[in-house]
C-alpha cells in the first residue's frame, strides 16, 4: 500500500446554518483513483472544494503529505481541478488555456511549448492550438480542461462531475481515457459523480456519501456486494429491501419464512433490513419455494428481463433474470444464504 | 422580422440622420457666393489656424483627462459592486443611477451653487477654518463636471461585464497557481475589456463634444470644440465653418471608435499584461 497523500480529519463544513459536511474522516493514498459518490447535496462537491482550497473547513483539518493545508489558498496547493462547467478562459486560445499554469510559474517558452505540445497529444487535440475555446465541442472543451490541469503535473487531480455534460457514448470513451491516463501518469485522482455505474467502473476506492456523512468506503466490489446499510444498497444498483427479524446468528425471518444467512452479531429478535439484489433471486417452481408470488409485470431490458413478483404478504420483489415467466404466472423465488444481506435499521432517513 | 416592417425606421433614419448628415457635409464643403454657393475647402483651411487647433487640443486633453479619471474611479467601483462580498451593491448601483433620472442641465447647475465663491462647499470650508476652494470657472471645474456627469456611463458597462464573469473561471485561475493579483491581470481584466472599451467610448465621446458643462462650469472662459460649433451656428451664423468643425469631429470620433474596436478585437488573443 502506498503512502497517504490527502487526509481529512473530522472535517465539517457549515454554510449559514446548513451542514454540508458532518465530521468526515477520509484518507486518500498516492496513485489511487477515489470516487466520491452520492446524490446531489450529499457533500461530495464540498469535500472536493475543501481539498482544492476553494472552501475552508468550519471544523477539522485537511492534511496534505502530513502537513495541515486547511487554510492554504488554492494557488499554493499542489492540486489541480477539472471543473464541472470546464471554466475555460474564453479570452485565450486552446494553447494559452493549457499554458496558463505554466506561464504563471514563469517557465521558459521552450519548456512551455514542449509540455503543452505533449499534453495536446495526450488528449488528442494536436492541431487545435490556435482554436478559440468557444468554438470547441463539449467533449473537446472537456479535454482542454483536463489538459490545462494535468500539464501542471499536480500530485492530486480533482474532477468535479467532469463527464456530466457529455452524451452517453462520449462519456464512456472519456471514462476509459481518464482511467488509462490516471494509470499512465500515476497521479492521484479524486473524482466526484452521482453516477454509480461510472463510480464502479473507474475507481479503486468508492466513497458513498449522504447528507454530509460518509456511508461506506470500499472497493467497487465491496460496495456492491457488501453494502453496509440499506441506503448504500439502494443507491448502488437496484435492491429489494424488506423488513426482517434476526432470530439468532445465521438465521433471519422475512417474507413469512426463516432463512439461513451468513450474518451474525445482531441481538436476538432484532428488527433488521434485509437486502437482496434482483439478480440473486432465481425463478423456481412455486411448490418447493419459501417465497412465492404472482408475476405482475415484465419489462425486457436487453440483456435480461425485469419482473415484479407480488408476494401474498404484500411485498413486491424485483427480479432480474434471463428467463421470463408471463404476467399472472405463479412462481417461486429461490436464493442462496450468501445473497441475503442483513443490515441494521437506520434510524430516521 | 419582415422587411416591410423596417420601413418606418428607414424613413425615420433617412429624415433625421442621413439627410442632416448630407446637409452638414454640403455646408462644410461649400462657401456662399452672390449667386449661391461654390465647392471649397476654405472652411477646413480656417479650422487649421492655431487658435482653433488650440481649442481642439484643449477639448481632446480635457476629454482624455475626464475619461481617465472616470476609469480610475469607475473600475474599482464596478468591481466592488460585482463582487460577491458586498451585500449592499444594489444601493450603490442605485446611487449611480438615480442622478441619471434627473435632467443633465439641472445636475450641472447644482454644481454651480455648490462651487460658488459663497457656495455650500466654501461655507462649509470656512466654517471649519479651511481655505476656500476656488475652482469654479477653471478647467478643474469643467473636468469635475464631466466626471460627475459621465461616471455612470463608465461604471455600468464595466459592472455588467464583470458581474457576468463566471466565478468558476476565477477559481480555475487560482487553482492553476495565480494569486489574486495575477487572477486580476491575467483573467478578470482581460475578460472585462469589452466593458472597459464601451465605458471609455461612452465617456470620451460626450466629453469631447460637450458644450454645456464647459459653458456653465467654465464660465465661458474655456471654449471647447462643442462651444465653437454652437457659436458658429447660433452666434456668428457661419454655418459653413460650423459644419466643417462638425465634420472634423465626426472624423475624430470615427477614428477613436476604430481604435477602440481594434483593442476590443485584440482582446481575444492578447492579454494587456
Amino acid at each position: 500500500m502506498s503512502e497517504i497523500i490527502v487526509d481529512l480529519k473530522s472535517v465539517s463544513k457549515v454554510y449559514d446554518e446548513t451542514v454540508a459536511l458532518d465530521g468526515i474522516n477520509l484518507y486518500i493514498r498516492k496513485n489511487e483513483f477515489v470516487t466520491l459518490l452520492g446524490p446531489s447535496g450529499c457533500g461530495k462537491t464540498t469535500t472536493l472544494r475543501l481539498i482544492g482550497g476553494f472552501e475552508q473547513p468550519t471544523e477539522g483539518k485537511i492534511l496534505f503529505e502530513g502537513k495541515d493545508i486547511s487554510t492554504l489558498p488554492p494557488y499554493k496547493r499542489r492540486v489541480n481541478t477539472v471543473f464541472q462547467r470546464y471554466a475555460l478562459f474564453s479570452h485565450l486560445d486552446v494553447f494559452e488555456n493549457i499554458a496558463f499554469g505554466l506561464r504563471i510559474k514563469k517557465l521558459s517558452e521552450k519548456v512551455i511549448q514542449e509540455k503543452v505540445g505533449k499534453m495536446l497529444e495526450q488528449v488528442n487535440l494536436t492541431g487545435f492550438e490556435k482554436r478559440d475555446v468557444n468554438s470547441l465541442s463539449g467533449g473537446q472543451q472537456q479535454r482542454v480542461a483536463i489538459a490545462r490541469a494535468l500539464v501542471n503535473e499536480p500530485e492530486v487531480l480533482l474532477l468535479d462531475e467532469p463527464l456530466a455534460a457529455l452524451d452517453l457514448k462520449l462519456r464512456r470513451e472519456m471514462q476509459h481515457e481518464l482511467k488509462s491516463m490516471q494509470k499512465q501518469l500515476g497521479i492521484t485522482f479524486v473524482f466526484v459523480t452521482h453516477d454509480q455505474e461510472e463510480a464502479l467502473s473507474m475507481s479503486d476506492t468508492v466513497v458513498v456519501m449522504k447528507d454530509g456523512r460518509i456511508q461506506q468506503i470500499g472497493t467497487p466490489v465491496d460496495i456492491y456486494n457488501e453494502p453496509t446499510n440499506s441506503f448504500v444498497a439502494d443507491f448502488i444498483g437496484e435492491s429489494n429491501i424488506v423488513d426482517g427479524i434476526m432470530r439468532k446468528d445465521f438465521l433471519v425471518d422475512f417474507g413469512g419464512s426463516s432463512f439461513d444467512c451468513v450474518d451474525k452479531g445482531f441481538g436476538a429478535d432484532e428488527p433488521v433490513d434485509v437486502v437482496i439484489r434482483p439478480e440473486d433471486l432465481v425463478l423456481i417452481p412455486a411448490e418447493n419455494a419459501k417465497l412465492t408470488g404472482t408475476v405482475s409485470s415484465v419489462t425486457f431490458l436487453g440483456v435480461h428481463y425485469e419482473m415484479l413478483v407480488e408476494a401474498d404478504d404484500g411485498i413486491s420483489w424485483l427480479v432480474h433474470s434471463t428467463l421470463m415467466e408471463p404476467v399472472g404466472t405463479r412462481v417461486g423465488l429461490g436464493l442462496e444464504p450468501m445473497d441475503i444481506h442483513i443490515m441494521r435499521k437506520v434510524s430516521a432517513g | 422580422m419582415k422587411r416591410s416592417s423596417l420601413f418606418p425606421y428607414v424613413i425615420w433614419m433617412t429624415l433625421f440622420i442621413v439627410v442632416p448628415m448630407f446637409l452638414v457635409l454640403y455646408y462644410a464643403f461649400t462657401v456662399p457666393t452672390d449667386t449661391g454657393a461654390t465647392w471649397s475647402l476654405e472652411n477646413f483651411h480656417r479650422f487649421f489656424e492655431p487658435i482653433y487647433l488650440r481649442v481642439l487640443g484643449r477639448s481632446l486633453r480635457l476629454a482624455v483627462i475626464s475619461t481617465v479619471i472616470c476609469f480610475v474611479i469607475g473600475y474599482p467601483a464596478a468591481m466592488v459592486m460585482a463582487g460577491n462580498a458586498f451585500s449592499r451593491k444594489n444601493v450603490i448601483l442605485l446611487l449611480f443611477v438615480v442622478p441619471m433620472w434627473m435632467n443633465f442641465l439641472l445636475r450641472t447647475y447644482a454644481w454651480l451653487t455648490l462651487l460658488e465663491r459663497n457656495g455650500v462647499i466654501n461655507v462649509l470650508l470656512t466654517s471649519l477654518r479651511l481655505p476656500r476652494l476656488n475652482i469654479l470657472y477653471t478647467e478643474s471645474a469643467v473636468v469635475l463636471g464631466m466626471v460627475y456627469n459621465f461616471l455612470p456611463f463608465m461604471v455600468l458597462p464595466i459592472y455588467s461585464v464583470l458581474s457576468k464573469i463566471d466565478k468558476g473561471v476565477i477559481e480555475a485561475a487560482g487553482d492553476l497557481g495565480a494569486n489574486s493579483f495575477r487572477v486580476f491581470t491575467k483573467v478578470v481584466f482581460p475578460l472585462s475589456l469589452p466593458g472597459v472599451v464601451s465605458g471609455v467610448t461612452m465617456v470620451f465621446m460626450p466629453a469631447l463634444t460637450t458644450f454645456v458643462i464647459s459653458r456653465l462650469l467654465g464660465g465661458g472662459q474655456f471654449t471647447l470644440i462643442g462651444n465653437l460649433i454652437e457659436q458658429q451656428f447660433l452666434v456668428v451664423g457661419d454655418w459653413g465653418f460650423g459644419s466643417a468643425i462638425s465634420v472634423v469631429m465626426i472624423v475624430l470620433i470615427l477614428l477613436s471608435m476604430a481604435i477602440m474596436s481594434f483593442f476590443e478585437g485584440e482582446e481575444k488573443s492578447v492579454a494587456l499584461w
